[in-house]
């Protein structure tokens, strides 16, 4: 008898060593409550599918008066796959929280939620959208970056400036979701494929057609897809719910 | 309790007859087993829901009709891939699919290889036969290699794509940051071809360095290099303050007096006549074009090829500097700095500039006393335990030979190879990327010293790691892209060694051989003219207005530049056509006007180049309104009937032009001689 105390003591010590630890961070204690959540930076970025975005988010913690309030608590949450260091923390000094996030396996837009609870305990959200690049769309991003944006981008960087401002036609840039989704796949391939000229637009948009082959276009519209503003819906069939 | 027992063993096996029975019904029953188990098994379960799902779509007949039931699988031999994925993930190849929330059942995303040739398990890892969800993604007993993070999925390219591509921007980080931390100065990395990984960091040569800087700057640098400089490519070894002594002791003993000795500077170079002058011939020998410095905002401007020079003048010996301005070669004939021809003058009016870029609190608090004996052996021996001479030539210590572990399969390493630590997840990527952020984590006593990664480099050197593979390895040659290898190529005589003091390969390709901040020059005897060249060579103009980097001026003689412009026109020939083929004698006035019309409405070419200064704004494109001075009609014919012909990668599209077409604008391009893009600037 006595091994078999002996063995089942063992067994359920063994468990115990075994079972997974607890990741719940330990509940915050707000030592503050502010009154509105904004955001200070980190909203739309362009991502990619399971990597961390470029730019870490940073919130901010407002009291009635919009100054950041420091020590409250903000709670970081988003769809499935989506994962955020760290998921709480107390606000600083300036009322700012940091949280660098990695977005889930899927290519598309993710919506995040950055929350905090007011004096009487009401949470409040703050949602941002993110957007991850699958494969074909990155192949897209990356075309964008070597042939696009000088055009159709008016940010200029000390290393690459705009020459949008130096165009008579000013190119639409890929976000300008209002015009661009109007525009079917097949036209958008047409106009990158053979210039402006191809839908009556102007010669300033050269034709890429001999240049890009037809998966790197197909790559682009892709990309195009991705990134509008506001987001892109595709058309076609409409399918039964569920 | 024993009544019981016994009774019910009565009831069923008292005599033969009830034994047989019931033993018949167990038989059954076991029998019945591997059916039922087969029957909810779990795969059926997901056939079922993915019948469940398509039956209420608008495609339903279709995707009925493409679905299998059964175990499905993908068997390639020749890759080692029996994948039954698809037997669970039954909507891989519907179009129509995309939209389904079940990943289970999504269409896979756009890539640019079929699933039936090349499988699931190649790229996504885990156990390709089993049949449930746990064996199939998860690590077992018997399997090691879970399903891959997708974070890291770019390693499965990785394994057959030595090459950089357009959708594998992680890899070709994480490659890079290989290359340029110079990590395979320790650990060697045996790429699937048969090539190695080599690093381009170019670390400095320690045999002279007291010639070059001060022990106090030594000691203060090991401490904590990116204190120095942000982008140090060097890691910090987390020495104590008594080990940094004794290293920084030892380093400036074993140094020995360069050949010949370095001149004394004269006083006057700190005091310059003119403080402007320092900085303007700076700006004018485009040194940001490969260093960065600090300018008074506070912002980092400048290339990252060199060293940055915020803090030079703290760094380095005004001897040293006057000496290294004057002729890098003379104190690293390796360097990719190149040979400027600065007359006495310019070297004094340099140096007192760099001199004059100071960050004297990185030594502030930096006093030693002389170096004992001890101390020396003492830092030798740590220099030696370090593997401080995998990096950096040092007297008395050769360059140890597999100082770390190699890395060629590190991608396939076993888990029960490894030890893991608190705090570090427990599968490959984990540790990989354990070991990049942290590595002093893993041990104290441990020698890899800690880099200082952003934790998306820390990713995109994992994804690269992960690439190097059993697979990567063992597959057949056929399977693999290979990556573009430098050339070997060495332009021959004079001009050769002329080219290799000025360091044209730093930045030009030519034939396959040097770098890719400036245009490829391999064409360029057939692109342009002889008087142009040797004009730019004298005194380097503006072609691009857009562009920071730019030629800088060499302030050659002109013999050199004979030589050089000599050299260019008669070797760096297309053999496709000849530069003389296409006279301008023969263009005539109504071509040229017709070039012009294509030039600014059909063609639109005013969007990207400038060929008038007054009316054009483009500039994307090089400024053509010198073109007739710069260039031969010949090469801007069939630069236009094809830019990716001439140059590869050249972001020129292609028009798709007539001959016509292109004869025309060539005639008007030829016919812009009035202002080079000098003239224009000056105005």
């Amino acid at each position: 008898m006595k091994p078999l105390l002996i063995a089942v003591y063992a067994a359920t010590l063994l468990m115990a060593g075994c079972s997974r630890k607890s990741n719940q961070p330990a509940p915050l204690q707000s030592t503050a409550t502010g009154t509105a959540i904004v955001e200070s930076s980190g909203g739309k970025q362009i991502g990619y599918a399971g990597m961390l975005l470029d730019q870490p988010v940073v919130v901010q913690v407002n009291d009635a008066s919009g100054n950041g309030v420091a020590g409250t608590a903000v709670y970081f949450s988003g769809p499935a796959g989506v994962s955020f260091a760290p998921a709480a923390a107390l606000t600083d000094s300036s009322g700012q929280v940091t949280s660098t996030v990695e977005l889930g396996q899927q290519a598309g837009r993710y919506k995040i939620v950055a929350s905090t609870r007011d004096k009487s305990g009401k949470a409040i959200d703050l949602s941002l959208d993110e957007i991850a690049l699958g494969y074909q769309q990155t192949v897209g991003a990356q075309l964008n970056t070597q042939y696009c944006v000088r055009c159709h981008d008016p940010e200029s960087t000390p290393q690459r400036v705009s020459n949008m401002d130096n165009l008579s036609v000013k190119p639409h840039p890929f976000t300008e979701g209002d015009t661009l989704n109007k525009m079917s796949d097949a036209d958008l391939v047409a106009i990158i494929s053979h210039g402006g000229p191809a839908l009556n637009k102007s010669p300033q948009m050269p034709p890429w057609g001999y240049t890009l082959s037809k998966s790197d276009i197909a790559a682009l519209v892709s990309y195009i897809r991705a990134v509008a503003d506001p987001p892109y819906q595709a058309g076609g069939l409409v399918y039964a719910q569920k | 309790m024993k009544n019981n027992l016994h009774a019910l063993w009565q009831l069923f096996f008292g005599d033969s007859a009830r034994a047989f029975g019931s033993a018949s019904v167990i038989l059954l029953v076991l029998l019945a087993v591997a059916p039922a188990k087969n029957h909810f098994s779990q795969w059926r379960h997901y056939q079922k829901q993915y019948l469940h799902l398509i039956r209420g779509r608008a495609d339903a007949v279709t995707l009925e009709r493409h679905f299998q039931g059964g175990i499905q699988q993908i068997w390639i031999p020749e890759q080692q891939v029996t994948d039954r994925c698809t037997t669970c993930h039954l909507g891989m190849k519907e179009a129509s699919l995309a939209d389904v929330s079940s990943v289970a059942f999504r269409e896979h995303p756009v890539i640019p290889h079929k699933l039936t040739e090349f499988g699931c398990t190649t790229c996504h890892r885990g156990q390709g036969a089993a049949t449930t969800v746990e064996e199939a993604h998860s690590a077992t007993e018997q399997w090691e290699q879970p399903l891959l993070p997708a974070k890291y999925i770019e390693a499965g390219c990785g394994q057959c794509h030595l090459e950089n591509q357009t959708g594998t921007p992680f890899l070709n980080q994480g490659r890079q940051l290989i290359v340029s931390y110079g990590c395979t100065h320790c650990h060697t990395i045996k790429q699937g071809d048969g090539t190695y990984v080599t690093p381009d960091d170019d670390p400095p040569s320690l045999k002279h360095i007291a010639d070059k800087t001060t022990r106090e700057w030594v000691y203060a640098w090991i401490k904590d290099p990116q204190a120095y400089a942000g982008t140090a490519t060097m890691p910090n070894y987390h020495l104590s303050d008594d080990d940094a002594r004794d290293v920084s002791a030892f380093i400036l003993a074993q140094s020995t007096p360069l050949e010949p000795p370095l001149q004394p500077v004269k006083a006057d170079t700190k005091t310059p006549a003119d403080p402007a002058a320092g900085t303007s011939l700076y700006g004018q020998s485009f040194c940001a074009s490969c260093h960065a410095m600090q300018n008074a905002a506070g912002m980092m401007v400048g290339g990252n090829v060199g060293p940055e020079l915020t803090g030079i003048g703290t760094k380095a010996k005004p001897e040293w500097l006057q000496d290294w301005v004057a002729n890098p070669n003379h104190y690293d004939p390796g360097t990719m700095m190149p040979h400027y021809r600065f007359d006495a003058a310019q070297v004094a009016t340099l140096t007192g500039f760099l001199e004059s870029k100071v960050e004297p609190d990185f030594v502030a608090n930096v006093h030693l006393d002389a170096a004992t004996p001890e101390q020396v052996e003492h830092g030798k021996r740590l220099a030696v335990e370090n593997g401080c001479a995998s990096c950096h030539e040092i007297n008395g210590i050769k360059k140890p030979e597999n100082f770390a572990p190699e890395l060629s399969r590190i991608g396939s390493k076993p888990l029960n190879q490894l030890i893991f630590v608190e705090g570090v997840e427990h599968s490959l990527p984990g540790y990989v990327a354990g070991k990049v952020r942290n590595p002093r984590a893993f041990g104290p006593s441990l020698k890899m010293p800690q880099f200082k990664f952003t934790p998306q480099q820390i990713d995109a050197i994992t994804t690269a790691l992960l690439a190097l593979t059993d697979r990567a390895q063992s597959q057949p040659p056929t399977m693999r892209i290979a990556s573009v290898q430098q050339s070997k190529y060495q332009p021959a005589g004079n001009a050769g060694q002329l080219m290799g003091d000025l360091r044209c390969f730093t930045c030009h390709m030519i034939n396959g051989h040097g770098g890719d901040m400036a245009p490829d020059l391999t064409w360029e005897g057939t692109a342009v003219q002889r008087e142009w060249l040797t004009q730019f060579l004298k005194n380097p103009e503006t072609l691009r207005p857009a562009l920071i980097r730019r030629m800088p001026k060499f302030n050659l003689r002109d013999a050199e530049i004979n030589t050089l412009a000599d050299y260019m026109m008669t070797v760096y020939q297309t053999p496709e056509f000849d530069r003389d083929s296409l006279p301008v004698s023969q263009f005539n006035p109504a071509q040229v006007e017709q070039g012009r019309q294509l030039f600014y409405s059909k063609f639109a070419c005013q969007s990207c180049h400038i060929a008038d200064y007054k009316n054009d704004k483009g500039y994307i494109g090089p400024a053509l309104a010198a073109t007739g001075k710069r260039f031969n009609a010949a090469w801007v014919y069939y630069w236009l009937k094809d830019p990716q012909a001439l140059r590869p990668g050249t972001i020129e599209p292609n028009q798709h032009m007539t001959d016509d077409e292109a004869r025309a604008l060539t005639a008007f391009l030829m016919s812009l001689k009035s202002g080079g893009a000098q003239g224009a600037m000056k105005k």
